[in-house]
């Protein structure tokens, strides 16, 4: 923003020459303006589209040997020569799954609570603290997923579930402390201050004309909150959880550190796995061969279309909601 | 406290007023040293007043001289601000709305309130915005629903316009619409008073007067009291008029009276713009 202006300025100065048709220069600079901000924006779309054809040449060769096969089996073994990447698109998706299920009861609950019941002099500190675990490195969240987060899952977590809810086959297997469920309450941790923070802001944008409409009609505190915050506001929450859903789906360095690494689908969250972004990070280094290259760029290249996708889909709910409630 | 409210005057001048016939007018309000602050700041301070049933009362004054902080704690609305605080009696049908016990969501459904902005749940069509007082109140049975957005948004003189389209978002209206649709959510509950703070402010010229038109309609049912900036709205609409100043409650008369010869020098200042 403040660039822009300086730009504006600049070119304001380069052309308020002399006093005569003031008018027709700003006129000029405006444009001017507009044609650099349309340049910015192409400039975006050229760099995402050039990102996309890097990502695709890069892949290629593992698409061309591989096929779409390449993303429906989940054979991975460099010194087999077998790649299959599906056991990462399943890695990735249900970490995320886990990460949001447990995240978005809790932020919006947290944003719920620091707009509306939180007494005043609590506010700004818990916002604040809120704020600066969004902005811990992913490293720090990753060793302390490993030294606290692992080993208490695989003392207290796993056992607990394991014992009440065993029969269900997303609760079986030895508890290993490492696995999809770890990195799932890793991922669910990371994202919550960014979902909190957002859903926060949204809440707070909502007039408080409407709270109080609520209330006047016989609400209770609760019912206001449903009636005049929540179904109000839930656009932005989507757009806050798609915010976070992103950071989940591309987070990298804590996922690799506790998630096991272990191209396998299980349906049991106990299990070890891995995701695109862990299975890029682990193996990158150690690539030594070009269709080890390929294949994972070609991984990135699937990570990019499940983002798209998502985000795709997300933004169609938010689309939904806001063309119901403004005509 | 000058507070001019003689039942006398009140019954010699209705004489000519709209319910003459009505000589036996009930109390439905009473309020008895009416305090309310912002913290330590003294917003409303030791207000007396009574309101008949069925009447339409206008509170005018100069902006900031308490009328909103006022018209807020006859419906508890007023100590939902943090700090907020109010003392003293507003007793509703015999009933002390600020007793220990009384539960303020059910004073909030007895005494309706529409706001200076028109306030529509965006979320909500206009159907739904008109039953959201009912389905509070755990109704929802469709035949009643129906029935109650018909009768309520012909009573706001809005079924009219958007009887077509009550599917569509609340927010889709205009802004004269959109007050009417929340003065009919406010009558769904059915409520017997109804507060309505300067309902036309923010309203074109067609508009106000519809809902002018409406107000004095519904007096049949309700007993309404408004704050208004507008002396001809005020003389227009009301059968009681209350004179607020940095506060206080100055005077409190039949409409004619505040405005022919109001007994208070500040009183006829205000009224005839002359306040320095
Ligand atoms: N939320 C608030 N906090 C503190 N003071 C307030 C608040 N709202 C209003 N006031 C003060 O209370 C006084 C009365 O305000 P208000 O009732 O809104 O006046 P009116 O409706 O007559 O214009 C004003 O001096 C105003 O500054
Ligand atoms: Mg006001």
């Amino acid at each position: 923003m403040d660039s822009f202006s300086k730009i504006q300025m600049t070119v304001l100065s380069m052309f308020s020459t002399n006093g005569r048709g003031r008018r027709r220069e700003i006129h000029f600079a405006d444009r001017v303006f507009y044609y650099l901000l349309k340049a910015i924006g192409v400039g975006i779309l050229l760099l995402c589209a050039s990102l996309i054809i890097f990502l695709y040449k890069a892949a290629e060769p593992a698409i061309a040997e591989f096929g779409w096969d390449f993303f429906i089996t989940n054979e991975w073994d460099p010194e087999a020569q077998e790649y299959g990447a599906l056991a990462f698109i399943w890695g990735t998706v249900v970490s995320s799954f886990i990460a949001l299920l447990i995240s978005v009861p809790v932020s919006v609950g947290a944003a719920l609570f620091l707009t509306e019941l939180s007494p005043k002099w609590l506010k700004a500190p818990v916002g604040f603290l809120v704020e600066m675990l969004a902005a811990i490195p992913s490293v720090v969240y990753g060793l302390w997923g490993i030294f606290l987060l692992a080993p208490f899952v695989r003392d207290y977590i796993q056992p607990i579930l394991g014992n009440g809810f065993g029969f269900l086959p997303f609760f079986q297997g030895p508890p290993l402390g490492v696995g999809m469920l770890t990195a799932g309450i890793i991922l669910a941790i990371m994202i919550t201050p960014t979902i909190t923070a957002i859903s926060r802001e949204v809440f707070r944008s909502i007039p408080d004309l409407l709270r109080e409409g609520a209330l006047a009609l016989g609400a209770t505190r609760w019912e206001m909150i449903k009636v005049a915050v929540l179904k109000t506001g839930v656009s932005g929450i989507v757009g806050a959880v798609i915010l976070g859903l992103g950071r989940a789906l591309g987070e990298t360095m804590a996922v690799a550190m506790v998630i096991g690494n272990r191209a396998e689908i299980s349906l049991s969250v106990f299990e070890p796995a891995a995701t695109m972004a862990s299975v890029i990070a682990n193996e990158y280094a150690e690539a030594n061969d070009d269709i080890d290259l390929a294949s994972l760029a070609a991984v990135g290249f699937a990570l990019f279309f499940v983002s798209l996708i998502i985000n795709t889909i997300a933004r169609f709910i938010i689309w939904r909601v806001e063309s119901k409630s403004k005509g | 406290m000058q507070v001019k409210t003689s039942k006398a005057s009140k019954t010699t001048t209705a004489a000519n007023s709209l319910e003459s016939d009505n000589s036996e007018s009930k109390t439905i309000l009473t309020i008895r040293d009416l305090n309310a602050y912002f913290g330590d700041f003294h917003a409303v301070k030791n207000v007396n007043m009574d309101v008949d049933a069925n009447e339409v009362v206008a509170l005018i004054g100069p902006s900031g001289c308490g009328k909103s902080t006022y018209i807020r704690t006859l419906n508890r609305l007023h100590e939902e601000i943090d700090g907020a605080t109010v003392s003293g009696e507003v007793v509703l049908n015999g009933e002390n709305i600020y007793a220990g016990h009384a539960d303020p969501v059910s004073i909030r459904t007895k005494v309706g309130m529409v706001f200076q902005k028109p306030n529509p749940f965006p979320s909500m069509t206009i159907f739904d915005n008109v039953v959201a007082g009912l389905k509070l109140a755990g109704i929802r049975k469709r035949s009643v629903l129906e029935e109650t957005v018909e009768r309520c948004l012909k009573q706001a003189a809005l079924w009219d316009e958007v009887k077509d389209k009550l599917k569509e978002p609340g927010m889709s209206l205009s802004g004269g619409q959109q007050q009417r649709l929340c003065i009919a959510r406010t009558l769904a509950v059915n409520p017997p008073v109804v507060l309505m703070d300067e309902p036309t402010s923010a309203l074109d010229p067609i508009s106000t007067s519809k809902i002018e038109e409406l107000i004095t309609e519904l007096k049949t049912q309700v007993t309404v009291i408004i704050v208004t900036h507008n002396m001809q709205q005020a003389s227009r609409i009301s059968d009681r008029t209350a004179f607020f100043y940095l506060g206080e409650l100055i005077e409190y008369d039949e409409t004619k009276q505040i405005f022919m010869d109001p007994k208070e020098d500040r009183t006829e200042r205000y009224i005839s713009g002359r306040f320095g």
